[in-house]
């Protein structure tokens, strides 16, 4: 692949950044928009952070009363929705806005205000899930399986809101992806190949093709939806398939369980160098298990459907498919884990953040596993054993990595440090609120507890563990909200970082904190995906050492490893 | 009646449910230890090089090829051994049941009950007609073919330890095997979400020696008795039964009500009612106060639910309530 010339002097002045909302609203450049996409996402997190507390509340006991059924239909169709798409998503696609560009030493996206555009589309799609509230918010779940979210079953308009909410949202995310794919393939500084770039962006550029292929099957599924319920068609009711329309929506919505953790394992494999003082064990095994992943993200979209009533061989491939995945998803767990190994492990919040993700992360995935072996996915799908697997996946995985990026570049973003004084009793309350929450939920799972229910019969234990669940959830929202704290905090008057704070080695880390508008005022020599090592280490640069294992099987080391061995 | 299992997918009661909680031991003795390893690994990786003030850079390490490949195979390994327990187990639990004949019970999901229905079993006129709601009857130690249905939206029959679960879908008749080794009560409950009341959608399996289900199965296909002359509530309920439209909705084999919808009717059979053990699915218990809790509205015991606030009075409160019971 050809790489474009980046200017590396720019003349514009550092610093020319918005100053007043209509600056904020007009603004084209990556870095506002990562960080506008970050504050949307945060702005619904706590939303979405609202909305389950209530549902904590309600599930506190059994028979409770404080939200009628359908409310609390109402608030987990919101939630999840809310979660996954204007608070997870606008969270990732913030880093990615801010970092891919920084990442390759470009100016900015290839296409500046097409990728404002997306973050508008992104936004307003919000608003307009929000407005349902006036006509009766959606209640069919965030998955609104057919023919319950077929105009019989659920007659307000608030499932028709949701579907064009996510029509907009779908529009700019893709946008964006595309944006990001030819900013990506075009837009590298001068010697940066493909095999040099950061793992974050390389993810983030893998993750952005899952994007293209996958929404555009949300998109199909939601207009036939419409057409349905607008028009009295018959894709999914009345003669229809209602299996089809899980068909659309999981192989959009599969592969959209690897977009939301693609860039959160970027996130990862950043920060656990620079903190172990170490590179990433295996560049090219991490890097290249991504293309594995985003391809076997299709193929095992139907281990969503495995009570639907398949044949046996179509149940068997999609259990094959699903325990295939969990290969290159190992190795990178692997490769985390072996990174640590011989390093200088400094323990930060944003390294906290990042142990804690490997920890729970690995867990997630390995009931992720229990759910290929079939059989146990006919005893559990779609009870509590599914609720905290995915949580476990999304919000242990997931928003660790987002709470160990924004921990780890928060001093890029802002130039000050946020202040690990808050940093380390919040990480403990959320960690263990976290593992509260949901570790018991593996348990109500086989304890026979059905997932999305208002309310459950006082059988033994079921009402302790519940209520264990929902203390938990307090413990974990307080730890939140102490985060905010920080930042907003720190942000005032936090210690000034400094260009490298965390003396890391990728180009982010080359520009001022934050950065000029342009970047880059200059652009060291690119040879190694390590940029900046080899500057610091001119004795030593990556670029130099032997591109071949060596014989006794130890790895690519450095001459004088024997002098550090202790 | 024995009392429900604490963890009901780890204690099966059928040789279809007993392979899958042997899997869940395998598969979760596999994962621990997996789990154990990398986090292992992790704690003792910081704890052994966290960082100790000494300066200058630790020895920087890129890889390992051979490394790389041993733990790949290794994972692929386990999968493997997975797979093969996963695909032998498919086959003792859930082999292929044939499409063509008959099922020995068919069990359709309504918004929000469950209908089974028994079409090998006939009246006297030789017509399949035992149809029951949220208490299904098995004999033990047969294996039964069982189609799930839908009448409206997707719903999901579980009773963790009889069976897998399935899902009930509207124009497919899924079917499944079930079986109970011993005389009991299972819990069951729909698994996927359907609407407002998918929370009381729950039924039970009631386990009995074929005996006592040919017995019970006799009862059920009889017609509702009529009502006892002289027990004039009794027969102002049967009266009123009729009067408020009852019947557009539910059947009633013997006072000429059958519920009118294609599929099973909308509401419950209620040839049988007072023979059942909770009513509301699975919210009450089948007492004539709870009874009259729910004939008074209905929407207040289960809201969403389909059936409206007839808004009765007192006195035919208790008349309704009192013929119900005779329906033994």
């Amino acid at each position: 692949m050809t790489t474009a010339p980046v200017p590396v002097e720019t003349a514009s002045a550092p610093l020319s950044r918005p100053r007043n909302l209509t600056r904020w609203l007009s603004t084209t450049d990556h870095k506002d928009i990562g960080m506008m996409y970050l504050a949307l996402g945060a702005l619904f997190f706590l939303i979405g952070g609202v909305e389950v507390l209530i549902m904590r509340l309600q599930l506190a006991r059994p028979g409770n009363t404080l939200l009628e059924a359908t409310t609390y239909n109402e608030f987990f169709t919101l939630h999840g929705t809310t979660m996954i798409f204007l608070a997870v998503m606008p969270m990732l696609l913030g880093f990615s806005n801010y970092l891919l560009p920084l990442q390759i030493g470009a100016k900015d996206m290839a296409f500046p205000r097409l990728n404002a555009f997306g973050f508008w589309l992104t936004a307003f799609g919000g608003i307009v899930l929000y407005l349902s509230l006036l006509e009766g918010p959606p209640d069919a779940g965030w998955f609104a399986y057919a023919p319950l979210s077929e105009r019989p079953f659920s007659s307000s308009l608030g499932t028709d809101f949701w579907a064009a909410a996510l029509l907009m949202m779908g529009m700019g995310t893709t946008l964006t992806a595309l944006n990001i794919i030819i900013t990506t393939a075009r837009y590298r500084a001068v010697g940066m190949g493909l095999w040099k770039m950061p793992l974050f962006s390389w993810m983030v550029f893998v993750n952005s093709f899952i994007i293209a292929f996958a929404l555009p099957s949300l998109s199909a599924a939601l207009i036939m939806l419409e057409v349905d319920r607008a028009l009295g068609g018959r894709f999914f009711q009345g003669g229809g398939s209602p299996v089809l329309w899980q068909h659309y929506f999981w192989l959009f919505g599969h592969p959209e369980v690897y977009i939301m953790v693609l860039p959160a394992w970027g996130i990862i494999s950043e920060v656990i160098p620079v903190f172990s003082r170490k590179p990433i064990f295996g560049y090219e095994f991490v890097a290249g298990s991504t293309v594995a992943i985003a391809v076997l993200s299709f193929a095992v979209y139907a281990h969503h459907m495995f009570a639907v009533g398949f044949a046996r061989p179509v149940n068997l491939a999609f259990a094959a498919s699903t325990m295939l995945i969990a290969i290159p998803t190992g190795i990178k767990v692997t490769n985390w884990v072996a990174t640590l190994w011989k390093g200088s492990i400094r323990m930060t919040v944003p390294m906290m953040y990042a142990i804690a993700f490997i920890v729970q992360f690995t867990f997630g995935g390995i009931t992720g596993v229990s759910f290929a072996v079939l059989p146990i996915d006919w005893q559990l799908t779609d009870s509590y054993y599914v609720v905290a697997h995915f949580h476990y996946v999304l919000m242990g995985g997931t928003l660790f990595a987002l709470l160990s990026g924004l921990h780890f570049y928060f001093p890029k973003m802002t130039g000050r440090m946020l202040s690990e004084g808050f940093g380390k009793p919040a990480f403990w309350m959320i960690t263990l609120g976290f593992n509260g929450v949901f570790l018991v939920q593996h348990a109500l799972g086989m304890m026979g507890m059905p997932r999305r229910v208002y309310t459950y019969p006082d059988l033994p234990g079921w009402g302790a563990l519940n209520m264990f669940s929902t203390v938990s959830a307090f413990v974990l929202g307080l730890g939140l909200v102490l985060t905010l704290i920080n930042i907003v905090i720190s942000w005032r008057i936090g210690r000034v970082a400094g260009d490298n704070p965390w003396q890391a080695w990728t180009l982010e880390w080359a520009t001022t904190s934050p950065p000029p508008k342009g970047n880059f005022v200059r652009l060291p020599p690119i040879k190694s995906s390590r940029p900046l090592w080899d500057l610091a280490h001119p004795e030593d640069p990556d670029h130099q050492r032997p591109t071949r294992h060596d014989q006794q099987g130890k790895g690519h080391i450095r001459l004088e490893e024997k002098d550090h061995e202790q | 009646m024995s009392a429900p299992a604490v963890l009901p997918t780890l204690q099966p009661a059928s040789p279809l449910a007993a392979p899958i909680t042997t899997l869940t031991y395998v598969t979760l003795g596999i994962g621990l230890a997996v789990f154990a390893l990398v986090t292992g690994l992790t704690f003792y990786f910081i704890w052994r090089y966290k960082h100790r003030g000494a300066d200058g850079e630790p020895p920087q390490i890129f890889g390992n090829a051979r490394d790389e490949i041993i733990w790949m195979g290794m994972a692929a390994g386990i999968l493997v051994f997975l797979f093969v327990l996963t695909w032998i187990t498919m086959n003792r639990i859930d082999p292929q049941a044939g499409q063509d004949g008959t099922p020995d019970l068919i069990v359709t999901g309504h918004q929000w009950f469950w209908e089974a229905d028994y079409p090998r079993a006939t009246n006297p006129a030789g017509m399949g007609v035992v149809s029951t709601a949220s208490e299904i009857h098995i004999p033990t130690g047969r294996k039964l073919l069982l189609e799930v249905g839908s009448a409206d939206v997707i719903h999901d029959f579980w009773v963790p330890q009889l069976a897998r679960k399935m899902d009930a879908i509207p124009g497919q008749g899924n079917r499944l095997w079930i079986q109970a080794d011993k005389p009991g009560t299972y819990l069951g409950a729909c698994s996927e979400f359907c609407g407002a009341q998918h929370a009381w959608m729950r039924f039970k399996v009631i386990a009995q020696t074929p005996q006592d289900f040919q017995a019970w199965l006799a009862r059920q296909a009889q017609q509702a008795a009529p009502p006892p002359p002289n027990q004039t509530d009794i027969e102002d309920g049967a009266g009123l039964f009729v009067r408020q439209g009852c019947g557009e909705c539910h059947t009633l084999r013997g006072i000429g009500a059958r519920g009118h919808a294609s599929q099973g009717s909308v509401g419950p059979d209620l040839t049988h009612f007072a023979s059942r053990g909770i009513i509301a699915g699975g919210v009450l218990d089948n007492t004539p106060e709870n009874l009259r809790r729910w004939l008074k509205n209905p929407q207040a015991v289960k809201p969403g639910v389909r059936m409206p606030n007839y808004r009765l009075n007192d006195a035919q409160l208790r008349q309704l309530t009192a013929y119900l019971e005779t329906l033994q």
